[in-house]
């Protein structure tokens, strides 16, 4: 049988080396708190880049304008204003840390390109509001295309691997694209919409296995407008079940997402489906894991797994943790950076959330 | 039970690894002419009952091969067994041996408590 031909190998872009402009999620910093920091400290500390976190940046409007709630000209005009920054800085090269702010940021500089009297209005706008001035940026990557390029060295680096360390066998891996990372501009993406190689490129490096399951492209079940209003969430919810009905044969250790929406989701989705179906995926009523890239670049790379922010996924993480081999003490994880003891959350009535 | 304010949507897709199908052999084991069928709605356009009410052969084969039971029984049940739609059928199907044999498998179907 010959090997399977990666037609993804097609799909390449430009990630630029060193020099970054950050810009952090809405959202992450909630949801996933150690993620965006996590990253950062990845990039300075391991691979000896530079990255400029701006204290000044703010919303590129994504969610407002996905759901139609923003209009575009007011998005061109915000993002403007962050590439402003960027040029404050000296920067060329922006790297937003969500993939809602990548595809936005994308579609914007796109439109530039096609419509520079949109460009000019954009420039026009952004001087009357603020008086600052704007270049676009010469590269725009998302964070998980940086992890991805940097992914031999920070193997290298790394003090854990994929691998089951009872039974020595590759850990089953669900990657998970966000939707607007590679399906708005497909040439934007490492292996363009349809193969996207970024997570699993990771995932292969570093000793893990990728399962190809058939919704493995589908929606997390985000979608903005689905969720935002209370009465459609059963839209919402039932996409993610679809994926995890999909997945749960497979049996995977746990999921990889690059999206703060797919991360958020397919975590609490299950919460919720245990809930209100006392239905999980695994085995032992617990859920499966669900990683940022920067969660899972961080625990190989031996980071304590509570500084990580893991402690506060639904769906907890100590299961994948004991199969990574990766020593944790349970006093420190609801400890907070003072020393003062946070308290435990509710627990669920069905979702199990520790050993028993 | 926590109120949640939503309920988890059932999807309109049809699953076929799910759907039991297997009801339908019993149909062409009966009615060997229903492998013929070839959806083409005559049926349901010369259908007196369809003229009146809203009713249609065509569409209710149809769920049965797929295994959609649910409120098919009902549909079924506007049927007056005129035997007009086998008059048309361009393919010669005994659709009147059809939806008599549909209704008497539901009913061992016991397909009141059916739920999709």
């Amino acid at each position: 049988m010959t090997e399977k031909k990666h037609f993804w190998n097609e799909y390449q872009k430009e990630i630029a080396d060193d020099n970054y402009f950050y810009e952090r999620s809405c959202i992450r910093q909630s949801f996933f708190p150690g993620s965006e920091t996590a990253f950062l400290n990845i990039l300075r500390d391991e691979l000896g880049l530079t990255i400029i976190d701006d204290p000044n940046q703010h919303t590129c409007t994504g969610i407002g304008y996905h759901s139609d709630v923003v209009p575009f000209e007011t998005t061109m005009t915000v993002c403007a204003r962050l590439f402003s920054l960027m040029t404050d800085a000296e920067l060329k090269n922006y790297v937003p840390s969500c993939v809602t702010s990548f595809g936005v940021f994308t579609e914007v500089v796109e439109t530039w390109e096609h419509f520079p009297e949109e460009l000019e209005k954009t420039r026009k706008f952004l001087r009357e509001a603020t008086g600052r001035e704007f270049k676009i940026p010469e590269n725009i990557a998302h964070p998980s295309d940086i992890i991805y390029k940097y992914r031999k060295e920070l193997k290298q680096k790394m003090k854990y691997q994929l691998v089951n360390c009872h039974t020595g066998k590759p850990l089953n891996a669900v990657e998970h694209i966000g939707c607007h990372y590679g399906k708005i501009f497909s040439k934007h993406a490492v292996g363009g919409a349809e193969f996207p190689q970024v997570l699993a490129g990771m995932i292969e490096e570093w000793g893990g296995k990728v399962i190809d399951y058939p919704e493995r492209r589908h929606c997390c079940g985000f979608g903005f407008r689905q969720y935002l209003v209370m009465s459609n969430r059963g839209y919402s919810v039932a996409n993610t079940k679809k994926k995890f009905e999909s997945m749960e044969p497979y049996k995977p250790d746990f999921v990889l997402t690059n999206c703060p929406g797919c991360t958020m989701f397919m975590d609490r989705w299950q919460y919720t489906i245990a809930e209100m179906e006392g239905k999980t995926y695994d085995d032992n009523q617990m859920g499966i894991p669900v990683l940022t890239y920067e969660e899972l670049t961080g625990l190989l790379l031996g980071y304590n797994p509570w500084d990580l922010g893991l402690q506060v996924h639904q769906v907890q993480v100590e299961p994948l943790l004991d199969k990574l081999g990766i020593k944790y003490d349970l006093k420190d994880k609801f400890t907070g950076k003072s020393g003062t003891y946070l308290g435990e959350p509710e627990k669920p009535e069905y979702l199990k959330v520790s050993y028993e | 039970m926590k109120n949640w304010g939503f309920n988890i949507s059932k999807p309109r897709v049809i699953d076929w690894d799910t759907r039991d199908t297997s009801e339908y052999a019993k149909i062409i084991e009966k009615v060997p002419s229903a492998q013929r069928c070839l959806m083409c709605g005559a049926c349901a356009a010369t259908c007196s009952a369809s003229n009146h009410i809203d009713f249609n052969f065509r569409n209710c084969h149809l769920k049965y091969r797929r295994g959609q039971f649910e409120g098919l029984a009902d549909e079924l049940d506007k049927c007056m067994l005129c035997g007009k739609c086998k008059l048309v059928c361009p393919r010669g199907v005994n659709t009147r041996a059809i939806i008599y044999n549909m209704r008497i498998f539901l009913n061992d179907l016991n397909y009141k408590n059916i739920e999709q």
